[in-house]
């Protein structure tokens, strides 16, 4: 069972500022995060690729792969489960994930750090 | 014989082919070569020699390669061979020889007909000889061929080609006497007369007269009749060239050639004969294969080797004026107790038959006209048993010609001696479609008569060559857009939800955005579209390793003013970005962060820029050389032509990026010919190439059309890219595009130039469509707060700059923070964080 530190939730857009399908990135307590809106809910990961340590994953082509929600890095297309984190290519690999809900009509994400 | 001096005679194909052959297997040089040629061009390919009359020119016939340690004495013809001294001479000096080969190919056999000699009258044998035929042809209205095999069918299409009237006299009963029977050249003689020919057969030519200008004028035939003719193309055969061998005093065959044994080698034992020259235990064969074997059987003698000369192959597949014919083994069916099949289809115009031992069960040679489609199977097939029933082998397409049923020592690709055995252990080691097939064996890298053998031989080995494009989709891109165009579907969530499943990728997506584009679905950034764009198509800017961008306006042809030159590096100033010339005579600016990108643009679309739609698979850029207005050896205006199409062509979006370039001369100084389409300028217009590309598998272009006006030049270049838009697969470029078609070039030709799909007037439309509704995509965005609202670092706080992107000083320019820089220049490197652009007054 991992060790899991939980922060406060923080607002940071409303809803439809978001495009469905697309990412956005986000600055939340320092961190940045790519931000989701898919058919499937809201999604929050680290918007570091963890192959080429860009900040890039929020620019990512959102999608599916066997019925998983995914996206896929834009630098070199390695495809992340947005659920959680996990690299569906490469094993072992993986980003963090975060807590994202909407209220009243405002995004909000809660940063997870698991170790 | 292990080295020393070599004296090669000749330098026509095969020639050639030994030095190679010998330069491969004696890298360390141990032979001094000198090779001795007659012709002042070095060996060039004499096969497809007619292409000349297709505009193909000297340099793509071409098959000469320098070789360390080899000279070649072009124009210094050898006239005496001296064995006592082992010297060769010519007029200009001697060499002396510790081997020598005679590679004198042979000569065309003229009948002892009265007038001859006459002034029009041409044999068909070298460049030279279709140079003069062109030019004597120039104003004339008639000409004849005298020989009706298959040199004499090739020299009656070069004349047709050349715009005469066009009779041709064969002495035997039937045209192509040696390769094909009496049933095929009735066949054969359909299409013939179909195209305008007239031939004249079972007559022979009794004298060839003049008019009062005493050059030729018609032909008297030995049934009395004559023939009109003010050219007359002698191809009646040829004859080994011998002289020289014959001087020295060295046997020769019974019907002429230099006597050799299996061993290639002469009663001399320094001397050697390869090619058309030597009678191989007695026979000379005048097709390049067995000549090339007898160049190998050399090679590998003089480095000590055992090569024996395998026997002839005289397999022959060819296409003449238009018509598939093929020959291969017994075709004539001369072993005793040979059984024919036969296959006539007067409607299809179709002819068949196939030879086979008394008991119906080896398969001994045949003969196809009309459609040869079954000879890559029929051909390998010889010796073995049948590869299916003989009707289902004979019927139109091949269809019963399977290569799963062939045995392993079958050789597939006869060209580069490929046996099926070495296609399976290809496909077991991983190769898993043609290309690879190719990559790995050669089969089907040079006449590529093979390649639907390869695709059987993947179908037999179980190797499956799906077409689906991702698990969301089970169709290919090609069948995708007919989808979308059909049924006029606009958006993706439609497309998925109707033809696919699932929410779609990263492969599915940018297929889908880039067929909505190219059928004309408005601004890639409106609406459900946007979402399904690669980060580069949805910036409109190309993502560098560091999560920066960079920015490339278009500078159509190359050609810029000094004022917009002096903007870009302005804009390069202000926003601190590195600076580079690109492949595409174009510049990039890199380092631009999301939130940069309109800024740059603002400034960049004032000064009157556009996208050059580096980030998407579209058309990128026409280089171009100065050409005529500049360059004194320019024959048209390369940069005027570059311009207009990269003008017309810009924003398609295509399966590919799409790359092209116009040369204004021969010189070809734009590189054209590694290009997806190439523009060559000729005296009288424009040659157009097509499917080169450089990058990983590197390839030329090839000829497409010749000496085309610039109206025709662009119609054609409109259709092939709409047609490769339509049809290609995803992430296909023109080259594989092409390779992939069934019937390949010809196929393209036909349907863009024949319309022979009667596609064209719709290809046109949409070409038309394009040009019509393009407009700038950065200038669209600046326009519009909607789009504009997307160049945002973070949604939650616009105005910080992404603190990841740090750049390091690099020869005097910006460059990205590694965190593992090859060869360890780390230390040199110091980080900065670059603000807002510093905007200059």
């Amino acid at each position: 069972m991992n060790l899991t530190t939980t922060l406060s939730w923080t607002t940071v857009c409303p809803l439809d500022r978001l495009e469905p399908d697309r990412g956005v990135a986000a600055l939340v307590d320092g961190a940045q995060i790519a931000l989701f809106h898919t058919a499937d809910g809201l999604f929050a990961i680290d918007n570091r690729d963890p192959v080429s340590g860009a900040y890039v994953l929020s620019r990512g082509i959102v999608g599916s792969r066997g019925g998983v929600p995914t996206v896929a890095s834009p630098l070199h297309k390695q495809v992340y489960d947005l659920r959680s984190g996990h690299c569906l290519d490469l094993p072992g690999v993986a980003v963090a994930r975060h807590d994202a809900r909407c209220r009243d009509g405002l995004v909000e994400v809660r940063l997870r750090q698991e170790g | 014989m292990s080295g020393g001096d070599l004296v090669v005679i000749g330098n026509g194909m095969v020639g050639q082919r030994f030095v190679d052959a010998l330069h491969a297997r004696d890298p360390e040089g141990r032979w001094r070569v000198t090779v001795l040629a007659e012709e002042r061009r070095p060996a060039y390919d004499r096969v497809r020699l007619s292409a000349y009359f297709d505009g193909v020119g000297e340099s793509d016939l071409n098959l000469y390669t320098p070789h360390d340690g080899v000279r070649l004495r072009l124009g210094e013809p050898a006239t005496a061979i001296d064995r006592a001294r082992q010297v060769v001479t010519t007029g200009v000096g001697e060499y002396h020889y510790d081997a020598l080969v005679l590679a004198t190919g042979s000569y065309a056999f003229v009948p002892p007909v009265p007038g001859a000699e006459l002034p029009g009258v041409f044999v068909y044998r070298t460049l030279d000889d279709l140079a003069a035929i062109r030019a004597y042809a120039s104003g004339r209205r008639v000409g004849a061929v005298i020989g009706g095999g298959l040199l004499g069918l090739e020299a009656a299409n070069a004349l047709r080609l050349l715009g005469l009237s066009t009779d041709v006299v064969e002495f035997a009963p039937r045209l192509m006497p040696v390769q094909v029977d009496q049933a095929g050249g009735a066949m054969l003689r359909r299409y013939v007369d179909e195209l305008g020919v007239r031939t004249h057969l079972g007559v022979a030519t009794s004298a060839i007269r003049p008019g009062p200008d005493g050059a030729v004028a018609a032909l008297e035939l030995s049934d009395g009749g004559t023939v009109d003719a003010e050219l007359v193309v002698v191809a009646a055969g040829i004859r080994p060239r011998d002289q020289l061998a014959r001087d020295a005093e060295l046997p020769l065959g019974p019907r002429g050639g230099v006597l050799v044994d299996a061993t290639c080698r002469s009663a001399d034992e320094r001397i050697w004969a390869i090619g058309e020259c030597a009678a191989v235990d007695g026979t000379c064969h005048g097709l390049v294969a067995p000549g090339y074997a007898t160049a190998e059987v050399v090679a590998d003698r003089l480095v000590g080797g055992a090569a024996t000369f395998p026997g002839a192959d005289t397999a022959t597949k060819l296409k003449l004026l238009g018509v598939d014919v093929a020959s291969f083994g017994d075709a004539h069916g001369t072993t005793p107790g040979c059984l024919d099949v036969t296959f006539t289809d007067p409607a299809t115009r179709v002819y068949a038959k196939l030879v086979l031992s008394d008991d119906a069960h080896t398969l001994l040679g045949g003969v196809l006209v009309g459609d040869a489609s079954a000879y890559p199977t029929l051909r390998a097939s010889v010796g073995g048993p049948l590869p299916a029933a003989p009707l289902a082998l004979l019927a139109p397409d091949g269809g019963g010609a399977d290569a799963g049923a062939l045995p392993a020592a079958a050789q597939v690709c006869s060209c580069n001696a490929v046996t099926r055995g070495d296609v399976d252990a290809a496909i077991a080691d991983g190769c898993a479609d043609v290309p690879a097939l190719k990559a790995c064996t050669r089969a089907g890298t040079s006449c590529g008569s093979c390649v639907p053998m390869l695709k059987q031989l993947l179908d037999a080995a179980g190797v499956a060559q799906s077409s689906a494009l991702c698990e969301h989709f089970d169709v290919s891109r090609r069948e995708l857009f007919e989808i979308v165009r059909v049924r006029g579907i606009r958006t993706f969530s439609r497309l998925v939800a109707e033809h696919g499943r699932g929410r779609g990728c990263d492969i599915c997506k940018p297929v889908v955005a880039s067929i909505l584009a190219s059928l004309g679905g408005g601004h890639v950034l409106d609406g459900e579209q946007a979402s399904l764009q690669d980060t580069n198509d949805h910036f409109l800017a190309n993502l560098q390793r560091d999560g920066s961008y960079s920015v490339v306006p278009r500078i159509p042809g190359g050609e810029i003013t000094p004022e917009k030159l002096i903007v870009i590096g302005e804009v390069a100033r202000d926003f601190q970005l590195y600076t580079k010339i690109t492949g595409g005579q174009r510049i990039d600016l890199f380092g631009a962060r999301v939130e940069q990108l309109p800024l740059i643009w603002r400034r960049l679309v004032d000064a009157g820029f556009e996208s050059g739609h580096a980030y998407g698979k579209a058309l990128r850029t026409v280089k171009s050389c100065v050409g005529e207005t500049w360059c004194r050896y320019g024959v048209q205006d390369s940069v005027g032509l570059a311009v207009a199409l990269e003008l017309r062509y810009r924003g398609l979006r295509a399966p590919h990026k799409i790359k092209s370039a116009v040369s204004g001369c021969a010189r070809e100084c734009a590189e054209a010919r590694s290009k997806d389409f190439g523009i060559i300028a000729t005296e009288t217009g424009w040659n157009l190439y097509v499917g080169g590309n450089g990058g990983f598998r590197p390839r030329h272009a090839d000829l497409f059309a010749t000496d085309l006006s610039t109206e025709t030049l662009i119609s054609l270049i409109d259709r092939f890219l709409i047609y490769y838009i339509r049809t290609a697969d995803r992430l296909q470029r023109t080259a594989g595009w092409i390779e992939a078609m069934d019937g390949g070039l010809d196929h393209l030709r036909a349907v863009i130039v024949d319309d022979s799909l009667g596609l064209c007037a719709e290809l046109d439309a949409a070409m038309a469509q394009h040009v019509s509704s393009y407009s700038d995509e950065w200038r669209d965005v600046l326009d519009d707060p909607d789009r504009l609202r997307r160049y945002t670092s973070f949604v939650n706080a616009p105005d910080v700059p992404d603190p990841s992107i740090t750049f390091a000083r690099e020869r005097g320019q910006p460059v990205p923070v590694r965190e593992h820089p090859p060869g360890g220049s780390a230390h040199r490197r110091q980080p900065v964080t670059l603000g807002l652009p510093e905007v200059r007054r």
